[in-house]
């Protein structure tokens, strides 16, 4: 008998995948704007499947991020940037199908490779009160790259800034 | 295949969605579209990474993922920063425009 976790995993799952595929090969609209509404419907589905396997901070954090910060971002750029001669262009349908034959067979080895190995794990899947015991590894073993990535991310901001000004020089 | 969800059933969930994105990556031609393919490509990685710590009760992997979350984040900034500077100079965010080397 199927649990009530594993039913959740199967719809979490499917969400995601079908968002997922409407986000990149919509077969309605070829707006970006759809496309962005529709990753941020496959990352908030993609924080269950977290929120399934006990990872409640990253869950938090994907939606905060992602889903705010990110999405954000792409959305302005695309306001920005005024892109409506997207509809009218003509897709090169041998281009496409090549594609799209390609990465059926990459997903074909995928899937076979990870269903054909006997790839459970090891211990006991129970971490109980796993956010504060992620503190706790975040800031001991893991102090220095915690700070070098403080360091990235005031980086990136400077750059943007940089990047973002009214003529290079 | 067992019923239970168990690691395989999410590290197939992972491999499809990794194929969706290079789908996206692929197949559009609109330059933001492509990258939002590259997000959710690292999306299906964090998934697969997050399933190995459940399963193998080891936190590590959790973290990896919330340093690939922050530098996606600082990915994603500087990247729709260089689309803006590009849109300024050529007024098109279409792959197909952007051919040649110069500016």
């Amino acid at each position: 008998m199927p649990q009530p976790t594993d039913l959740l995993f199967y719809a979490f799952a499917g969400l995601t995948l079908m968002f997922g595929f409407l986000c990149v090969a919509n077969p309605l609209s070829r707006n970006p704007v759809t496309s962005a509404m529709f990753l941020v419907l496959t990352i908030v589905s993609m924080a269950g499947l977290f929120v399934l396997l006990n990872a409640f901070f990253l869950a938090a954090v994907q939606i905060l991020v992602y889903a705010g910060a990110v999405m954000v971002l792409f959305l302005f750029v695309i306001m920005l940037l005024d892109l409506q001669e997207e509809e009218r262009r003509r897709l090169n349908r041998v281009a496409l199908g090549l594609g799209g034959v390609a990465i059926l067979g990459l997903a074909g080895i995928l899937v076979r490779a990870m269903t054909s190995g006997t790839a459970e794990g090891v211990g006991t899947p129970a971490v109980e009160g796993s956010t504060a015991e992620l503190g706790r590894i975040l800031f001991r073993s893991y102090l220095l790259p915690f700070e070098i990535v403080s360091v990235l991310l005031l980086v990136a901001m400077v750059g943007v800034i940089l990047l973002s000004k009214k003529e290079l020089k | 295949m067992n019923i239970h969800a168990g690691l395989t059933h999410y590290l197939v969930v992972s491999a499809l969605l990794f194929c969706l994105g290079l789908l996206g990556v692929v197949g559009r031609r609109n330059l933001l579209v492509i990258y939002m393919g590259l997000e959710l490509m690292l999306n299906s990685a964090n998934l697969a990474l997050v399933a190995f710590s459940r399963f193998n009760n080891n936190l590590n992997g959790q973290v990896m993922v919330f340093f690939v979350i922050t530098v996606a984040a600082a990915e994603v900034a500087v990247g729709l920063a260089l689309i803006v500077a590009l849109y300024r100079r050529r007024q098109t965010a279409h792959v197909e425009d952007l051919v040649s080397l110069k500016l």
